[in-house]
């Protein structure tokens, strides 16, 4: 089948079948910063955003991306850069491998326009694991994030 | 799960007409549990095309279409506003916001889980469900029927009546199924005490609800009265988050302690 979806502000024609979940097909076509991890939507690791509204890309059937906008971190480089570097003074890092999704989380959570407070920020990050740190250095490269930044 | 066909609905007739084709058809609603499903299914009726994204209030009700992702009720102000609000605190502590922007109401209420914290609120809420072809029903009438419906759900109807309520989810971790869930609600001098994640499907309590009911003021001696009669006549169970008897000492103390929230908020 074929969907016609407005992914990272490119126009693209994929071509899916009925079952196919977005983390399958975006990964297909070469966006591998999605990532699986649990791939029931348990994890937070396959984040994406459609239509600026984050959502886990293991549980939403690629069909529906028909007329939609997708965002991955690829679309967001000057802010994932950022919040990187934030991670990286804070020792928020480790492996990584789920620094993709939070970042789009943490963008959407940004675009929202919703007040930004510890509790709405640990409310958006519910439901993204990361084995390595524990939380609290992520929480802190974040808040320092979303302090530094002015968009 | 396997999907061998895709089919976008145009209209709730077209829906129906294309579920009730075959039994091997089925509605997809947000896709949260499909891929933890073994079925095979011949055609997937997609309703994301037709206008059931909504929550609505009317002179008398709140309208939530069956395809409102549960996210936007946490961010209902009309809901926050009809029985304390316990719909959105309920769901708001379901998974995270993500999920919460794929799954709909309608998945939720369909799919009759067992573990649901949509349920549960929902129950002690007087909702009343509206399909295409059955029209009206009452949500502790759809719960009883066994079995898949083969009606496409339209929309939720909660009635706009101010009331109080309870909702407690007794969970591990915030990611993880309630371990048990109540909620209790007081509408028009009426009192509901619905169990839920026990771990079977949410279920009022009708002889706890009968007693305190019959009361013409409630005393601390009968919330006690009625925890008891919650834990021993409502059917709970074990499965690996808990015991049977770990889940009747919660639902005691934790129904003790919604009634009496309850009956303090309205004094």
């Amino acid at each position: 089948m074929k969907v016609n979806a407005t992914i990272n502000g490119m126009k693209r024609v994929l071509d899916v079948q009925p079952d196919e979940y977005l983390v399958d097909t975006l990964r297909r076509y070469n966006y591998l910063s999605v990532r699986r991890g649990c791939d029931t939507t348990s994890c937070g690791v396959c984040t994406i955003l459609v239509d600026d509204q984050p959502v886990p890309s293991c549980a939403y059937l690629s069909v529906r991306a028909d007329g939609k906008t997708i965002t991955t971190v690829e679309g967001i480089p000057k802010h994932a850069e950022k919040l990187s570097e934030h991670f990286g003074e804070t020792g928020a890092d480790q492996c990584g491998f789920c620094n993709s999704g939070i970042a789009l989380s943490v963008y959407a959570l940004q675009k929202s326009g919703k007040g930004i407070t510890d509790e709405t920020l640990r409310h958006y990050l519910v439901g993204h694991l990361c084995r390595c740190t524990g939380y609290q250095a992520q929480h802190q490269a974040i808040k320092k994030y979303l302090g530094d930044s002015d968009e | 799960m396997k999907i061998k066909n895709y089919h976008l609905a145009t209209s709730l007739q077209d829906a129906y007409e294309v579920l009730t084709e075959s039994r091997n058809n089925a509605i997809v609603a947000g896709g949260g549990w499909l891929k933890l499903s073994s079925r095979t299914i011949e055609k997937a009726v997609d309703l994301s095309d037709l206008p059931l994204d909504y929550i609505k209030e009317t002179d008398n009700a709140v309208e939530i279409g069956s395809m409102t992702p549960l996210q936007k009720i946490v961010e209902s102000e009309a809901l926050m506003k009809i029985c304390k609000g316990i719909l959105p605190q309920a769901v708001s502590q379901i998974m995270g916001v993500s999920l919460r922007n794929l799954v709909t109401v309608g998945g939720s209420v369909v799919g009759k889980y067992g573990f649901s914290d949509v349920l549960t609120p929902l129950l002690a809420m007087n909702t009343k469900l509206v399909f295409y072809k059955q029209g009206e029903t009452t949500l502790p009438e759809f719960l009883s029927q066994k079995g898949r419906t083969d009606d496409v759900l339209e929309k939720v109807v909660l009635p706009k009546t101010a009331g109080t309520g309870y909702f407690k989810k007794v969970a591990k971790t915030p990611l993880d199924f309630a371990v048990l869930n109540v909620a209790i609600t007081k509408i028009d001098d009426q009192y509901r005490i619905v169990l839920g994640s026990r771990p079977s499907v949410a279920t009022l309590s009708e002889e706890a609800m009968a007693y305190v009911n019959g009361k013409k003021s409630l005393r601390d001696e009968d919330l006690e009265h009625a925890a008891k009669l919650v834990r021993k006549n409502v059917k709970f169970g074990q499965n690996p988050r808990a015991s049977q008897e770990y889940r009747e000492e919660l639902a005691y103390v934790y129904t003790k302690r919604g009634l009496k929230e309850v009956r303090d908020c309205e004094s």
